[in-house]
């Protein structure tokens, strides 16, 4: 399925959840191996938006994603 | 530093937590990940912005620089109520804290808070469940407006954001001082060290600074005048300083003096 990830089209397997999407993005990292090895923990301060809405984490294994979806994953940047 | 038997100086009560440093670090600016951590050990901070963008797989990750201190998550960026909101409860999954530094910013060129958008999102988020710090401008009557919504701190600028100008208008944040019961936190406009302790001086419960520090020519340096700019300033407030007078008052004794 096609989708919108940050502004960028990216296409992954139908049947993908959230966290599939959060992995990928995540996976692009100077370590991609280290970031698979460790998982979740390499989510920390990692939140979602699918369509404008907000995903709690405890739902990124189990909600699917849709043909078309709008997906932001977002993370801290210096700022305030 | 003493305090008279009283609670430690740098002590104070924000959100129902106690904080042991009335010295706020906004980390934008920051040139380096190094540097800002090097900044915040020498500020003394226990609690410092961060803003929410999308994930930069390439950039290493601003948590690990900050860790040890409380994390407060801005809406830096937002226009209207609603952006602010959901950019709000992002945050607290990202972060897990329920502790939000709101700004809805009203103009581009000044970066100044749109009040109406402010007082609307505050109200919101203190029905969700947040912690709200808002950012808004040095009017004693929104800053009222914002307390009575349930927001737990009121946090008015001194001048515009990134400006160095200080604080353009002492009485209003004194005016500010005496209309709510909520800490006060100086946000923006603070330059240097003088600006930082004059608002402790005018009876402000911390200071929050970001450019001053990040974009400072030597930050760690300048973080560390910050930290003791707050600390005297606290004490100054606390010693309660002479009333200004239009002549002299001399400090030595007249009676005594010899006739020649």
């Amino acid at each position: 399925m096609r989708l919108t990830v940050n502004g960028e089209c990216r296409t992954l397997d139908d049947g993908a959840r959230v966290a599939d999407v959060v992995l990928a993005v995540m996976s692009q990292a100077a370590q991609p191996v280290a970031v698979r090895a460790t998982g979740a923990a390499q989510t920390r301060g990692v939140a979602v938006a699918v369509n404008g809405d907000v995903v709690p984490r405890s739902a990124w294994p189990d909600l699917p994603l849709r043909d078309g979806d709008t997906i932001e994953v977002l993370t801290a940047v210096p700022g305030g | 530093m003493g305090n008279a038997g009283g609670p430690p100086v740098d002590e104070f009560a924000l959100g129902g937590q106690v904080l042991g440093s009335r010295l706020v670090l906004g980390t934008g600016g920051a040139t380096s990940h190094a540097s800002l951590a090097a900044a915040i050990r020498a500020s003394g901070t226990a609690l410092v912005t961060v803003a929410l963008r999308r994930l930069d797989p390439t950039a290493p990750s601003l948590l690990d620089a900050i860790d040890g201190v409380r994390i407060l998550p801005n809406t830096a960026g937002c226009h209207t109520a609603v952006e602010a909101v959901k950019l709000a409860h992002l945050a607290r999954e990202a972060f897990g804290t329920t502790w939000v530094k709101l700004e809805v910013i009203g103009d581009e060129d000044t970066l100044l808070p749109d009040a109406v958008e402010l007082l609307t999102a505050a109200a919101t988020l203190v029905d969700d469940g947040f912690t709200v710090l808002p950012y808004t401008t040095d009017d004693p009557v929104l800053s009222r407006r914002l307390a009575d919504v349930g927001c737990a701190a009121v946090m008015p600028l001194g001048s515009p954001i990134g400006s160095g100008m200080g604080i353009r208008n002492p009485h209003n944040i004194e005016l500010i001082r005496d209309a709510v019961t909520v800490p006060v936190i100086v946000d923006a406009g603070i330059g240097t060290a003088s600006d930082a302790a004059l608002a402790m001086e005018l009876g402000c419960d911390a200071v929050l600074v970001a450019s001053a520090v990040t974009r400072a020519e030597h930050p760690v340096t300048m973080a560390a005048a910050m930290r003791h700019a707050v600390t005297a300033g606290r004490l100054a407030y606390l010693a309660g300083r002479i009333p200004r007078r239009a002549y002299a008052t001399a400090s030595s004794p007249v009676h005594g003096l010899p006739t020649w």
